[in-house]
């Protein structure tokens, strides 16, 4: 087994390890990648969370809609100088692609990895597309550990050389049901080796400290590093469809209302009353309040025990993360050694 | 059983393309039971045919017969001389049934009348649901009875994912969420500690991922005689 000196006992040796081992407050982000092939769209997001971040998630065709893969994007993101986290889902490849992808993911330097089952494909731009869901995320996250640990292969094969060191993320839904299995799964996220893991969205702050409360009692807030999930409101419209629409996410009324009184100046006006600029300025307002309750719910959040960081999740309005970050008083961002590159 | 639906008539009438004579094969199983080809579907089908084509202009013979199996030899040794007459034979078999006439006929073109959809039950008066994949390493034991493999949209061995709501699955609010029917079938069992255990990932030899499947049971085959 190849010895990496550098490393000094980190799993990976990534900025995100390495931020959270220190007992930093971790802040990762969150990018799309185009549905195109053009790089400069990565170039240009990157630029946006480029040090108001420790490490940016790269969606895997989330929403089962085709886009440029994550270890693509990821790749350019690591030549941008920003850390990537990689999204693998299950829906796309069997263990074999998967294994590869993993290989050649450590190769070209990325060094953290998020373990996702996949949105099914009915949600995406091609529904009648055959699934694959050979392994589900549990089981990756296994798959992923044994290969960083035991250098050995899904079927039991030991390999020779460099094996793939990844700092391993799962993700939690802590408001979906069954809610009471919730810290469970986690715990069998946990126990498959998850070394980090990111909440979906969180807006109902008691509902979350309950959640967390189970996950103290596990013990889990002690075996992995919890960071989670925040995303900033665009509209009271967007609130409601999220509470109303998404499954595993609670918003409270009273989120919706602050949304909603954001846009109050212009409330008694009709559609066709409202002139192009009432319309900017309105949207601006909610923007606006929308960050700010995005920075209320980090505070809280913090306070909570066991929340080792935020995952902020504002995918095509990258430009919220500089406010948020800076409004939570996350900024700077601590400096850690910079991972040691392949050789 | 396994379930089926029928094709719409106008892709049976495409199907039987410019044949004279044209055979429709119910089978009295399970495409019976599921009333999509049994011998009331295949006199209705041999009816719809007959007038379909009249109507164009080009009416064609259609009459029907219906047999016990279409997958057993035997039973289809019983309808020989008809399929021999015949131009073609629209089975109305599932496509097992489809297969065996095939076989069984090799000098008639055989098409199907029907969709096989899954193995299930009528969960209710004119409702069928999936219940088995066939995945060949059964699981009901771990689950209590309930099939993630079949009644899981993503076939999960470690689930629920997070989009289970309200009991349904987030692909469609009229799909039960296989794993909250788990959850709660092992939680009235007092039995959730076996969701605490880490399924590893599963051995699809033995579903069609391994290949076409076959069974050899030495104790059943007729073995010829040593002279």
């Amino acid at each position: 087994m190849t010895e990496y000196p550098s490393n000094n006992g980190y799993l990976s040796g990534s900025t995100l390890e390495k931020v959270l081992r220190a007992g930093h407050f971790a802040v990762t982000g969150e990018l799309g990648p185009p549905q195109s092939a053009d790089p400069d769209v990565i170039k240009e997001k990157a630029a946006l969370l480029q040090s108001y971040i420790d490490a940016v998630n790269i969606t895997d065709n989330q929403t089962a809609i085709v886009r440029m893969s994550s270890i693509g994007a990821g790749t350019i993101v690591v030549q941008e100088g920003l850390e990537p986290v990689i999204q693998m889902t299950c829906r796309d490849r069997n263990r074999l692609a998967i294994q590869s992808d993993l290989l050649g993911a450590y190769a070209l330097g990325m060094r953290n990895l998020l373990c996702l089952t996949g949105d099914h494909q009915t949600f995406g731009n091609h529904p009648d597309a055959k699934n694959v869901f050979d392994i589900d995320s549990v089981q990756l996250v296994s798959l992923v550990s044994a290969m960083r640990d035991e250098c050995i292969f899904q079927c039991g094969d030991k390999f020779k050389g460099i094996e793939p060191r990844f700092f391993v993320g799962a993700a939690a839904a802590p408001f979906a049901d069954p809610i009471d299995f919730r810290p469970y799964r986690l715990a069998k996220k946990v126990k498959a080796g998850a070394d980090f893991i990111q909440t979906q969205l969180v807006y109902d702050i008691p509902a979350f400290e309950r959640y967390m409360e189970k996950v103290r009692d596990l013990g889990l807030h002690k075996q992995t590093y919890i960071l989670a999930g925040v995303g900033p409101l665009k509209s009271p419209g967007m609130a409601r469809y999220m509470k109303n629409n998404v499954p595993g996410i609670l918003v409270p009324d009273e989120i919706i209302k602050r949304m909603t009184d954001a846009g109050s100046s212009w409330a008694g006006k009709s559609k066709d009353e409202l002139t192009k600029e009432d319309k900017k300025a309105r949207a601006s307002a909610w923007k606006e309040t929308g960050i700010q309750i995005c920075i209320d719910l980090i505070q809280q959040l913090r306070n909570i025990e066991g929340v080792s960081g935020v995952h902020i999740m504002a995918i095509e309005w990258e430009e919220a993360v500089k406010p948020i970050v800076e409004g939570a008083g996350l900024y700077p961002r601590p400096v850690v050694e910079q991972p040691a590159a392949v050789t | 059983m396994i379930v089926a639906e029928q094709k719409p008539l106008n892709e049976q009438k495409t199907l039987i393309g410019g044949a004279d004579n044209v055979l429709v094969v119910g089978c009295g199983t399970c495409v019976t039971v599921c009333f999509a080809g049994g011998s009331r579907e295949a006199a209705i089908t041999s009816a719809s045919l007959r007038m379909a084509t009249k109507l164009d202009g080009n009416g064609r013979n259609v009459s029907d017969v219906t047999v016990q199996r279409q997958c057993e030899w035997e039973y289809l040794d019983q309808i020989a001389d008809q399929v021999k007459e015949t131009d073609i034979v629209l089975s109305l078999g599932c496509g097992i049934g489809v297969q065996a006439i095939a076989e069984h006929f090799p000098d008639t073109w055989v098409v199907p009348g029907l969709n096989t959809t899954f193995l299930g039950l009528p969960s209710e008066q004119g409702v069928w649901t999936e219940r088995c994949a066939a995945c060949g390493d059964c699981v009901l034991g771990l689950t209590g009875g309930i099939c993630p493999i079949a009644r899981c949209s993503k076939s999960l061995l470690n689930g629920p994912c997070g989009g289970s709501e309200d009991g349904h699955c987030e692909i469609d609010p009229d799909t039960d969420c296989a794993w909250q029917l788990i959850y709660d079938r092992l939680n009235s069992k007092n039995k959730l500690d076996l969701l605490l255990e880490l399924q590893p990932p599963k051995d699809w030899r033995t579903s069609r991922d391994g290949g076409p499947r076959k069974i050899i049971r030495e104790d059943l085959r007729l073995v010829p005689e040593e002279e």
